[in-house]
């Protein structure tokens, strides 16, 4: 049991990892919302399955929440807002795929390198999950980067805060309210970030960050 | 028993300010709050007093305020008595005084909240047996303060004050801040009883040394930390300068002792240098400044200076003694250092007072604007010299038998075995010697100017005598200076188990000493006796009056004041306080103040008159603390334009700032 616990727990931390660089390359919307809603479904089972090793039944809680919320409310929501803005054929890349995903490489070879060896005195489940919770926040920080549109931002941001939640679960003795108190200030999170993105939409006409910029009379 | 006295005094204190903030404007309101202050004070000094002498056991005890995990710790040892008498006493006078003072206030709801409450807060930080109690209750001390100074806050100078006192009080605190985080060490214990038993190395040591010269010497006023003092002082009420001066200080050098001698343990020899250098450097220019100085509370303020000086060469002596195992002669310091600690406490709150009483019947500070007081302020007069004496180390006062024992302690220099500081510490008392002098320059100079002579304005002309109340407070200190002065040797009893609390050693007992004898060391070193003193000038004088009286002629002879060829001539002709400065001004003025005068005669013929000014320059000002100000200034101008980023920059930023952190951390381990 050991083995595959820690086999599974480390293929569902992984998987995460991985969907987070999908995420890296899709220039389109709805597609990137797609892979979102993957990685939270990935991230709900990693959850689950640290519910059951560590058999806490409160994680179970956690991945539920996940479920629901990140793979279907709120991208559902988000594809909503999208075609009300009509914007699902905009493409859009700061920054050119390759260097993205070597910049992305690079982070989660420093986060892998540098959890490993700092979390020796923890259990090996622990260090995994930190180490690719690690890699998946400073992933998302990256697309936020790279990303002008306000709703790929977003995204972002959402998955992110994915890795935040790996790095609580995979933890043990995190309680559940910090979970659920975390889980429902993304929440929050998104609904502002959801009207602000109507009112950016309703002033500028369009949600490319760079019109705020433009409007300020800064230059990119 | 006694603790939980002192402690329910500092809480009624704190507590006061509640009523004052609701009373207010009301017109007896000054009066009342005044007067409650009073009670706990003078039960808080008592409280001192017999703890030093014994009676009732020094008691700790836990608040469970404060920390989560800490609490409040408050402790009554013998130096916190000592410093609580200070307090107490201090605080207890200027409040008599304050009943008749606060009547002038314009807007006295600005001032009645916080003078209780900071009263309370220097009790507290006495008493605080724990890192955060201390420091959380000296940052309330310095905020109350803070408050108080802005009193009159629409006068552009009190702005300035306050604004320079407010950054100086920060960065002392900060200094305090890290000062105790090394104390407490890796383990983090903050109680003191923890940090007493630590052990630290000799580096860590010296850095804190350092740390608590810059925390509690800036808030003392060593320089060059000195200068929010001479601005903050003054811009207060009188009565709140009386306490900034007399007690607040009292309370940055108690910080400073409690840690340097109670906490950090031993120290190496070649520290103690830098402590003394910067007490006597500290004296001489605080002095000079002094007798610069016109605006009569910026004099005394920069006095202050001078004082704290000498109280750190005495403090840096005791550490010097100390750290050679010679403990006769380091309890002779420390002693000297905490009764002229309890002396300045006494003769400088008075003078404030004095200052207070003058502003009140003047309306002016300048000593230009003053002169010929003692005719229409005569008890004022008086009791301002017997506080001018006092400060000047004339015997038989007070000031005389701390200095004294001071310079005794210089004297004990070449029983140290490390021949530079035999050289250096004659050379510093050198200097504290100068300074001496000085302060008897600058005090007949505020006394001849501002008392003496004619008035030099209609103000002073029409000066009455104040009310009875403020007297009341200026005799008392005026008894307590002549009081100390004469019996020394009591006062030193009273206060050496602080001593021996501290250092393990104490001076001889002076009680066993014939005819009230002040025996620092031995009879056939050297002696002091403040009564046959008081006893010989009172005869001497007495007989030299009575032989004028006696032997002169006894024809009455009337002719014009000051008629030295200038018949009818304007009070302006008399000495000034510029012209009397003017000695020094050139001596030490023209290296320490680059002061240099400039006469502009107007050609033949121009009928305008002729003018000389006298140009000087704050170097420490404009050298240090100016520099510091525009090399800020330029940083923050260079950094303005991170305020307009776009959001994506601001993003990166943050994940570059991430990722070297990250980076930092892995190429770490």
């Amino acid at each position: 049991m050991g083995n595959i616990a820690f086999d599974l727990a480390h293929l569902l931390a992984g998987g995460l990892v991985l969907v987070s660089f999908m995420m890296l390359y899709q220039d389109r919307l709805y597609a990137l919302l797609n892979v979102f809603a993957l990685q939270a479904v990935v991230l709900s089972a990693a959850v689950a399955w640290q519910a059951l090793i560590q058999d806490a039944s409160h994680l179970y809680v956690t991945a539920l929440i996940a479920l629901v919320f990140k793979a279907l409310v709120i991208p559902g929501a988000l594809h909503r807002i999208i075609q009300k803005l009509g914007i699902h054929r905009e493409v859009e890349q700061v920054v050119g795929v390759g260097t993205t995903m070597l910049a992305g490489m690079g982070l989660v070879a420093l986060s892998i390198t540098l959890m490993l060896s700092l979390t020796s005195a923890a259990d090996a489940i622990a260090r995994e999950d930190l180490a690719f919770a690690l890699s998946v926040v400073l992933l998302g920080l990256l697309m936020m980067v790279t990303r002008r549109n306000a709703v790929s931002q977003v995204v972002g941001f959402m998955s992110l805060e994915n890795g935040l939640i790996l790095a609580a679960t995979g933890a043990k003795g995190m309680p559940l309210v910090v979970e659920i108190s975390v889980a429902f200030s993304v929440l929050i999170a998104f609904i502002v970030i959801g009207v602000f993105l109507f009112r950016i939409r309703e002033r500028f006409d369009t949600v490319d960050v760079g019109a705020l910029d433009s409007f300020r009379g800064e230059k990119r | 028993m006694l603790l939980d006295v002192a402690i329910s005094c500092a809480a009624f204190l704190l507590l006061l300010a509640v009523p004052a903030v609701a009373l207010g404007s009301r017109p007896f309101a000054s009066s009342l709050i005044y007067a409650l202050s009073v009670i706990p004070l003078a039960i808080v000094a008592v409280v001192g007093v017999s703890a030093l002498l014994g009676v009732g056991e020094m008691t700790t005890a836990v608040l469970p305020v404060g920390l989560p995990w800490l609490g409040s710790h408050l402790s009554l040892d013998a130096l916190s008595a000592f410093f609580l008498v200070v307090v107490g006493l201090g605080g207890a006078v200027t409040g008599v005084y304050a009943i008749g003072y606060g009547r002038h206030e314009h807007e006295p709801w600005r001032v009645l909240p916080f003078y209780p409450a900071f009263l309370g807060a220097m009790v507290i930080v006495v008493l605080a047996d724990d890192a955060s109690t201390f420091l959380l209750s000296w940052e309330v001390m310095s905020l109350l303060s803070w408050a108080l100074v802005l009193a009159h806050h629409r006068e552009s100078e009190a702005q300035k004050a306050a604004y320079v006192y407010l950054v100086m009080a920060g960065f002392g605190t900060m200094a305090l801040l890290l000062a105790f985080g090394l104390l407490a060490g890796g383990e983090g214990g903050y109680a003191f009883e923890a940090i007493r038993a630590g052990k630290r190395s000799p580096l860590a040591a010296t850095a804190i040394l350092a740390l608590m010269l810059i925390g509690a010497g800036s808030k003392a006023g060593l320089a060059p930390l000195h200068v929010w003092l001479p601005l903050a002082h003054p811009a207060a009420p009188s009565h709140v300068s009386a306490l900034m001066s007399g007690v607040m200080t009292k309370v940055a050098l108690y910080g400073f002792i409690r840690v340097v001698f109670d906490l950090l343990g031993p120290l190496e020899w070649w520290t103690s240098p830098a402590v003394i250098l910067l007490g006597s450097t500290t004296a001489v220019l605080g002095i000079v400044y002094a007798m610069m100085e016109s605006d009569i509370k910026k004099a005394l303020a920069y006095s202050t200076i001078e004082n704290i000086g000498v109280i750190f060469a005495a403090l840096g002596l005791a550490l010097a003694f100390k750290a050679s195992g010679l403990t006769a002669p380091a309890a002779l310091a420390f002693s000297a250092a905490l009764f002229h600690i309890f002396n300045h406490m006494a003769f400088k709150s008075l003078l404030f007072m004095g200052a207070g009483a003058v502003l009140n019947a003047t309306g002016r500070r300048d000593l230009d604007g003053l002169g010929g007081l003692i005719g229409r302020m005569p008890v004022t007069s008086f009791l301002v010299l017997v506080g001018v004496t006092a400060i000047s180390a004339l015997p038989p006062l007070n000031g005389f038998a701390s200095e004294w024992l001071v310079f005794q302690s210089v004297l004990k220099s070449p029983e140290l075995p490390q021949i530079g500081l035999q050289i250096l510490i004659p050379a510093a008392g050198g200097l504290l010697a100068l300074a001496a002098a000085l302060v008897a320059a600058a005090f007949v100079r505020i006394y001849g100017v501002g008392f003496l002579g004619r008035p030099r304005s209609e103000a002073a002309r029409q000066a009455k005598e104040v009310d009875r109340f403020s007297l009341t407070a200026m005799a008392l200190l005026a008894a307590i200076c002549v009081l100390a002065g004469i019996f020394p040797g009591l006062v030193l009893d009273t206060m050496a188990p602080a001593v021996h609390a501290m250092l393990g050693s104490q001076l001889p007992l002076q009680a066993e000493q014939p005819w009230l004898t002040l025996v620092p060391i031995t009879e056939s070193r050297s002696t002091y006796n403040g009564l046959l003193v008081m006893v010989f000038i009172a005869v001497s004088a007495s007989a030299a009056a009575w032989m004028v009286h006696r032997l002169a002629s006894r024809r009455l002879r009337r002719a014009p004041a000051w008629d030295c060829g200038f018949p009818n001539a304007d009070p302006a002709t008399q000495y000034g306080a510029g012209s009397f400065a003017q000695p020094v001004r050139r001596v030490l003025g023209t290296i320490l103040m680059r002061a240099h005068e400039e006469v502009k005669m107007p050609p033949p013929g121009d009928p305008s008159p002729a003018r000389h000014t006298v140009h000087t320059r704050d170097l420490i000002w404009e050298e240090i603390y100016l520099r510091i100000a525009s090399t800020v200034n330029v940083i923050a101008t260079r950094m303005n334009h991170l305020q307009f980023l776009t959001i994506r920059r601001y993003l990166s930023l943050v994940l570059f700032s991430l990722v070297s952190l990250l980076l930092v951390l892995a190429l770490w381990n």
